[in-house]
């Protein structure tokens, strides 16, 4: 383990403790109601990233993993203790990934982005089948006590966890396979690396944490339907998010996270008409002007100090 | 038969390339091709443009599959595996337009020959293992550097030092020499020939018939997707068949 590697093991779970007084602040529901949104974004983006990142698949299935997720909370919750369902959840959406992924990931580009998206819509159509004709209703209350601030500590946990799982991954063996079939998948072939397993058990990585997200969030909203649980905005806001903080480091999606849902938020609120137009022209804006996102931004004028600075010293 | 040849004779036999025959379509890209590489051997696969020896290393590397005939390497039927269990049975290729992992720095590029092929290394004994590739094609220098700070000919050497790092049985070199001017030319002759010193299996197709007459212990000639002849470089190179396919029926 390098020096920069073990500050970052100590520094990333005390920034997670401190996080975790927030809801003890005064006037912490307004907070909250920010906080949890960027909570959930980081979640999504990070773990999206995983697998995206180093392959440059952008899957758009982040809403068919999370809606699964609500629909596991709203099936058992009545049955089942709440961890088991956050397991279950973590399982179906790793299952649902990888096949989704044996049957996908031949697809390249373009073809693999309307697969996904196809596939969150065509999950969500399943799940108003299934519901009109053996459901009896349309959707499903979900009552429970899980407060807000409860909501929240999960996702802070699961956001250490997606690090701890994300820079896990960076260090292995598959992690390495990963970049090099980012780079060239046929040399990979030749270099003895099984590609479709490997790039499957990342899709399988970001499909359980969305599904576990989709059982936290769930309680939030109390009656779950299908065009709610399933809506296709939660894909491209993540992959947004992901995009414009960057996606060729861990840390990358929060970067874009924060400041999206921050404004997110603004535009949600005082322009409630026109969101799609403006998500839209925000993702023009990302991909053609911060290709390697807020990260990549970042690092440039860190290296460009650091030459300036060599020089001076030098 | 000269001395090199028989040098070999009794050496095992690594590769075993039998009836192999590739179809796209109604084009036969080779067809009914065999031969034998023994241990240590160097042998050419040369032939005039689009007589399908890129193919023939396609198919030995599994990027093609055969259309019939089989490959055998020892006991494994390599014609049968994807390309990944090829590479862990202990082939490495390079590619004849030259496939560097960008994004990975020069040290990582090696690596990747090194962990999931023949070689299963990771942690320090890899880096080390990776160094010491580079330093055997003369890289060293520039382990840290990303690629896109390599000229070509170091682009070439960084894709032999990855194939290097896999510890392969045989070793693939699809016009490796190709592109490069004078001096590379013979700096990149004379790392081959260190290779073949140190004892290593090499199948290489070229053009350069200095790089043939210096290297190669046999030659495989390749015409329109038919062997047409087989033996030392002096044989093949004097051979009717082989003159006739390189510059048509005219010449005399």
């Amino acid at each position: 383990m390098t020096r920069k590697e073990i500050i970052g093991l100590i520094l990333v779970p005390v920034a997670f403790i401190i996080l975790a007084f927030l809801p003890s602040l005064p006037n912490s529901a307004n907070l909250l109601s920010l906080a949890i949104p960027i909570a959930m974004f980081t979640v999504l983006a990070t773990s999206w990233a995983i697998f995206s990142g180093p392959t440059h698949y952008i899957s758009l299935a982040t809403a068919a993993f999370y809606g699964v997720g609500a629909y596991t909370m709203a099936t058992w919750l009545d049955v089942l203790p709440y961890p088991v369902i956050l397991l279950i959840a973590a399982v179906i959406g790793a299952v649902f990934a990888a096949v989704v992924g044996f049957a996908t990931l031949r697809l390249s580009g373009v073809y693999f982005v309307i697969f996904t998206l196809g596939l969150a819509e065509m999950t969500r159509q399943v799940f108003v089948w299934y519901q009109n004709n053996f459901g009896g209703t349309r959707g499903h209350y979900v009552f429970t006590d899980i407060t807000e601030a409860q909501i929240y500590w999960q996702l802070l946990a699961l956001g250490l966890l997606v690090y701890l799982v994300g820079w896990w991954i960076g260090r292995s063996r598959l992690g390495f396979a990963i970049r090099i079939i980012g780079a060239d998948e046929l040399v990979a072939r030749h270099s003895g690396i099984h590609t479709a397993r490997s790039k499957v058990l990342l899709f399988m990585v970001s499909g359980a944490f969305a599904a576990v997200v989709g059982v936290v969030m769930a309680p939030r909203f109390v009656y779950i339907e299908p065009a709610m649980a399933f809506n296709p905005q939660l894909s491209f806001l993540v992959a947004i998010m992901a995009l414009l903080g960057g996606i060729h480091r861990l840390w990358g999606p929060l970067m874009g996270a924060i400041p999206f849902a921050l404004v997110w938020e603004f535009i949600a609120s005082n322009f409630p008409a026109q969101t799609i137009l403006l998500m839209g022209i925000a993702f023009l804006v990302v991909v053609y002007y911060i290709p390697n996102g807020v990260a990549g931004v970042v690092e440039g004028w860190y290296h460009k100090l650091k030459a300036a600075g060599g020089e001076k010293h030098g | 038969m000269d001395k090199v040849a028989l040098k070999t004779m009794d050496k095992p036999t690594v590769l075993e390339v039998r009836e192999a025959t590739k179809r796209f379509g109604g084009l036969v890209a080779v067809n009914q091709v065999s031969f034998d590489v023994r241990e240590h051997e160097v042998i050419g696969l040369i032939g005039p443009n689009g007589s399908g020896k890129t193919t023939m290393m396609n198919l030995i590397s599994g990027a093609l599959k055969v259309s019939d005939g089989y490959i055998m390497m020892g006991d494994n039927l390599l014609s049968d595996m994807p390309e990944r269990k090829i590479a862990q049975s202990g082939v490495a290729r390079t590619f004849q337009l030259v496939r560097v992992l960008a994004g990975l720095s020069v040290l990582e590029n090696v690596m990747a020959g090194a962990v999931f092929g023949h070689r299963k290394l990771w942690g320090k004994g890899l880096e080390v293992y990776a160094m010491r590739q580079l330093e055997r094609v003369g890289l060293a220098a520039a382990a840290n550097k990303p690629t896109s700070a390599l000229t070509y000919i170091d682009q070439k050497r960084l894709e032999l030092a990855r194939a290097l790092a896999a510890d392969p049985k045989l070793i693939l070199l699809d016009e490796w020499l190709a592109g490069l001017n004078p001096t590379e030319l013979q700096t990149g002759i004379e790392l081959i020939a260190s290779l073949r010193d140190e004892g290593r299996t090499i199948i290489l197709v070229e053009h350069v018939m200095d790089a043939i007459r210096s290297l190669c212990d046999r030659c495989v000639v390749m015409s329109s997707g038919i062997k047409i002849a087989e033996g030392t470089p002096a044989e093949v190179l004097s051979d009717k068949a082989v003159i006739k396919a390189y510059l048509g029926d005219d010449y005399e």
